[in-house]
């Protein structure tokens, strides 16, 4: 059980926090010159966050007992990336990976 | 190009498939703040008021095991720092909008809002009232996460883990990161930034996360910049 006055003060400064670091470059970009540099490099964040969540996130399961590398989710998201590559489109992308996914577990228990 | 309403409703719609995912989040959240001893209201209070799972989770996590105070917010805010990369790539698709008009945008920023709102904004760019299609993505989401954690506290997670709905997130981001490879420099800031990921992914407060999307970006930066010189 936890102390609910921690609960409450950890609840605010984080509230604070989180909300400056999502407000910090959407409130200032307009009133201040970035470098050229970093305005360059403004172009590959999508590229390099989202592949960043994606790895881990399909190479690695998390369990309650730790961390496992898992076969059947590389398997899955590597359909579900050639699916992504051809159609571009996300919902056959999602549908795929999690059929594959279920597939597999199914062949697993099944076979 | 699309009216304000229907810029608003085609960033909703965009976000669907990934509620898949979001739902079964919001619900484990709940139930892991309502079996640490946190009154439902408690929980809603704080997805309210924090609005990031991951960071959320953390926090109850740590203050269960009676973690100290300095601890709890240094990690739950560690963990969005990705935040700030967030905020420098939307910017600029805000600009002119007050400082008043900004503040609500800002804080319902989130992994997916962004991730559509940017593949949308470098895609079809010219269609849509940019401040209008985010809002609707992230309204969304804000209205689903605050609905799943209420129900996650008050009942429980109904969502049994082997349905593996999890696994929704990450295939929306790969069904994103995809289209968002567009050229050589951005081929290699995504591979230097999975390869680093994986290196990386032991760290702890999520920092590998962090340490993976700076390599990544400096990879494709120093990509074009050497195209530049020899071209």
């Amino acid at each position: 059980m936890l102390e609910m006055r921690s609960f409450w003060l950890a609840v605010a400064l984080i509230a604070l926090g989180t909300f400056a670091l999502r407000y910090s470059f959407i409130l200032v970009m307009d009133m201040i010159r970035l470098p050229v540099a970093v305005q360059r490099m403004l172009r590959f964040i999508p590229a390099s966050v989202l592949t960043a969540l994606v790895v881990p996130a399909v190479v690695f399961h998390k369990l309650p007992g730790g961390v496992e590398a898992d076969w059947r989710r590389m398997a899955a998201a590597c359909l579900a990336a050639v699916i992504a590559w051809k159609t571009r489109n996300m919902p056959l992308t999602i549908a795929t990976g999690m059929a594959a996914l279920w597939g597999i577990g199914f062949l697993e228990r099944w076979l | 190009m699309l009216g304000k309403k229907q810029s608003m409703a085609a960033g909703a719609a965009s976000v669907t498939p990934i509620l898949l995912g979001v739902v079964p989040f919001g619900m484990i959240f709940g139930a892991v703040a309502a079996s640490s001893g946190i009154p439902a209201y408690g929980a809603a209070a704080m997805s309210l008021a924090v609005f990031a799972g991951a960071s959320q989770l953390a926090a109850v996590g740590l203050l269960a095991e009676h973690a100290p105070l300095s601890v709890v917010v240094f990690t739950g805010l560690v963990i969005n720092v990705r935040m700030l990369m967030y905020s420098a790539s939307l910017a600029p698709h805000f600009s002119g909008l007050s400082a008043l008009e900004k503040a609500p945008l800002a804080y319902i920023l989130t992994d997916q809002a962004y991730a559509m709102s940017i593949s949308r904004f470098t895609s079809k760019a010219e269609e849509t009232r940019k401040p209008y299609y985010y809002a609707g993505a992230g309204l969304l989401l804000w209205v689903v996460w605050q609905a799943a954690t209420l129900a996650g506290a008050l009942a429980g997670a109904a969502i049994p883990p082997e349905w593996s709905l999890d696994f929704a997130i990450p295939l929306t981001f790969l069904a994103l990161v995809v289209p968002a490879v567009r050229d050589r420099a951005n081929a290699i800031a995504a591979v230097s930034a999975g390869i680093v990921a994986l290196l990386a992914f032991g760290l702890p407060y999520n920092l590998g996360l962090i340490v993976a999307a700076a390599c990544g970006i400096g990879a494709g930066y120093a990509a074009e910049q050497r195209s530049r010189r020899y071209a």
